[in-house]
């Protein structure tokens, strides 16, 4: 390289740096700080009324999985943090199969309309978003608790004698987060269903396969990293949501995001809140780098 | 069992659309191909070629109009219910499999055992010389390779038509040559009737043991190359089949009068009405313009190498070519603005429907 294509290479590295800092500030002062923050108070020691006492202390990340015996200080399993964090992750993953088994039909209807209708449609998925979630949810609530417009209606029609337990369940809480993600799962599918050459199905027919042959062997292999991407991006904030299991799952139905805000509030133990946002955070990155790699997979086939 | 009809189209005819809008991509189309034989249906695009060969693979159904396959009616049948296969013009390999994989598909999906799949996916990749090949993801082939694995995926099931829709369009024009000559060898091998679809005209003469010509979703002729291109049947095939030169006159016992005054002899005309002929531009033979000749003039020589075109006037303007072959010397004997007398090999002209 000459010294001249050297000094038009640095300058441009040099603006593209200019370029980027504003988002680099906003990025180290909004995530990084915070996250080092609460990385530092997840080994510190709960204060009496909240906050910290600056001495060391594991039991935040202890106390995560075990409980110390309030008389002989012994460790025991968590019986109940284990329950949360079973139930976060059932949740999580029975949403994203929700989302995905009411997502993919919807994302091919989509992509298989005339090019100038899609818009509409997509618009029509996403209308939800340009709503408040807490508004949304509450609507939910309104529609599915006792004495709210399924139990009323079937109860006037003579159906039920009593109203059907809806509100604080888990089934409650799936049906409002598989609604509240299902965009994040149909978007992506769309761009990928839009990318499937349909003359890879009429081959497929060609060849002799059934349409679910078609749509297993061909399909959903072509598709994959849509796939995986809306699963990514439904399965991740299902697992730390927080408004969704908050009004529809009551307080008995909890999930990792109620518990951490709850370790912030009523239970004063700071160092255990910070302590499960961190390991929510490593549950979060594994996601991504699974997803990561099964993203760039295809590229490096083609390569 | 040559000669025997495989596939029959009775009366077909294709809608797309409804009502006022509706558009007619086949026309009471009626054709039957025989069991063995490399056939080409040939046209410009839009004349409903492929709608044709869709409508045999199963991809569309007929709007009216029957398909036979060996006799059954296969009209409603979908496509993985016949024992057709398709070449797609754009190969539609499976990007996510390997070239066996794409080649064992079909196979696979007819319930085949895992040896049988096995030995034939083996015997295709060897027929289309691809056995080096077998693992590779088919984005890793270059054009041709993929243009025979399609071959090979289509062919292992061992249907009773291949159908190809211009599979050779994507290739260059070196390439081209030799993939035709390997569609060729492969026909004859597996002795599997072809439907070929495609618009270069030279590719279905070379090819072809039958064509049919097709424009506006109507088959215009079908015949074996020679019969096409000697015997055009009307003006459309004539002039999508090669270079050749229209003359209208009217009929006289024996001949036709130009408007001119020349006379050609065309042997069995009988008199009445005006009638269009036409003569290949080789068949023209230019001499001194004397008697029996047509006087015409000479308004520009273009020298292509083995031959040499020379656009003629005729004493009323009608313009012809004669494609004369180049002597050694390049120099054809001929000048620009010279009058000359043509005449026409025996047997040249023929006549032909408007």
């Amino acid at each position: 390289m000459s010294p001249a294509e050297d000094a038009v290479r640095q300058r441009s590295d040099r603006n593209g740096w200019l370029l980027v800092t504003p988002a680099l500030v906003v990025l180290a002062l909004a995530a990084i700080l915070p996250l080092l923050v609460m990385l530092v108070y997840s080994f510190l020691a709960p204060g009496d009324f909240g906050n910290v006492e600056w001495e060391f202390s594991t039991d935040g990340w202890t106390s995560i999985l075990f409980q110390r015996d309030i008389f002989d200080g012994t460790l025991s399993l968590a019986d109940a943090h284990l329950t949360i964090f079973w139930r976060s992750l059932w949740l999580s993953t029975v949403t994203t199969l929700l989302a995905f088994v009411i997502g993919f039909p919807t994302a091919w209807f989509i992509a298989t309309r005339p090019v100038q209708q899609r818009p509409i449609w997509l618009f029509l998925v996403t209308l939800p978003f340009w709503t408040n979630l807490l508004i949304r949810t509450f609507a939910i609530l309104e529609v599915i608790r006792s004495e709210g417009l399924i139990n009323s209606a079937l109860m006037g029609l003579g159906v039920i004698e009593e109203p059907i337990q809806m509100l604080y369940t888990d089934g409650a809480v799936l049906v409002g987060m598989a609604y509240v993600y299902l965009p994040l799962m149909v978007l992506p599918l769309y761009a990928a269903i839009d990318r499937f050459d349909m003359r890879m199905l009429e081959a497929a027919y060609d060849l002799y396969a059934s349409r679910w042959q078609a749509l297993r062997r061909i399909v959903l292999p072509i598709v994959k990293p849509g796939i995986v991407a809306g699963s990514i991006l439904v399965f991740v904030p299902s697992l730390g949501a927080y408004v969704t299991p908050r009004v529809l799952g009551g307080g008995k139905n909890m999930m990792i995001g109620n518990f951490i805000e709850l370790q912030f509030g009523q239970g004063r133990n700071w160092p255990l809140g910070a302590a499960l946002s961190m390991t929510l955070l490593i549950i979060v990155t594994i996601a991504l780098l699974f997803y990561v790699r099964a993203a760039n997979r295809p590229r490096a086939d083609h390569g | 069992m040559a000669g025997e009809v495989t596939i029959s189209a009775r009366n077909v005819v294709k809608a797309f659309g409804q009502g006022a809008g509706a558009v007619r991509a086949l026309d009471d189309v009626s054709v039957d191909i025989r069991q063995g034989e490399f056939f080409t249906l040939l046209g410009p695009s839009g004349c409903g070629k492929t709608t044709l060969l869709r409508l045999i693979a199963g991809f569309e159904m007929p709007t009216e109009g029957t398909i036979l396959l060996d006799g059954t009616d296969i009209s409603t049948l979908p496509p993985n219910r016949r024992p057709v296969n398709t070449v797609f013009q754009s190969y539609a390999l499976f990007p996510h499999l390997t070239v066996a994989q794409n080649i064992a598909f079909g196979l696979e999906m007819l319930g085949k055992p895992g040896a049988e799949v096995k030995a034939r996916t083996a015997a295709m990749l060897a027929l289309v010389k691809l056995e080096a090949m077998a693992t590779r993801k088919t984005s890793q082939l270059s054009g041709g390779q993929q243009q025979r694995v399609a071959l090979a995926r289509a062919l292992a099931p061992q249907p009773k038509v291949l159908l190809l829709d211009e599979p050779l369009s994507a290739l260059d024009l070196k390439l081209r040559k030799e993939m035709q000559i390997e569609l060729k060898r492969l026909q004859l091998e597996t002795g599997i009737t072809f439907i070929f679809v495609t618009h270069d005209q030279e590719e279905a003469l070379t090819m072809s043991d039958r064509i049919a010509v097709m424009s506006a979703g109507k088959i215009q002729q079908v015949g074996t190359a020679k019969e096409i291109y000697i015997h055009p049947k009307n003006r459309f095939v004539a002039s999508f089949i090669g270079e050749t030169n229209f003359l209208t006159g009217t009929a006289e016992a024996g001949a036709l009068r130009l408007a001119t005054g020349d006379r050609i002899d065309v042997p069995g005309m009988t008199p009445g009405g005006t009638v269009t002929v036409c003569v290949r531009p080789e068949q023209l033979r230019l001499g001194p313009a004397e008697d029996g000749a047509i006087k015409a003039r000479v308004r520009t020589l273009v020298y292509f190498g083995t031959d040499t075109h020379c656009h003629l006037a005729l004493s009323d303007g009608t313009e012809i070519v004669a494609r004369l072959q180049s002597p050694a010397s390049g120099d054809a004997g001929l000048a620009e603005g010279q009058e000359v007398g043509v005449t026409f090999a025996p047997g040249a002209v023929q006549r032909v429907e408007d």
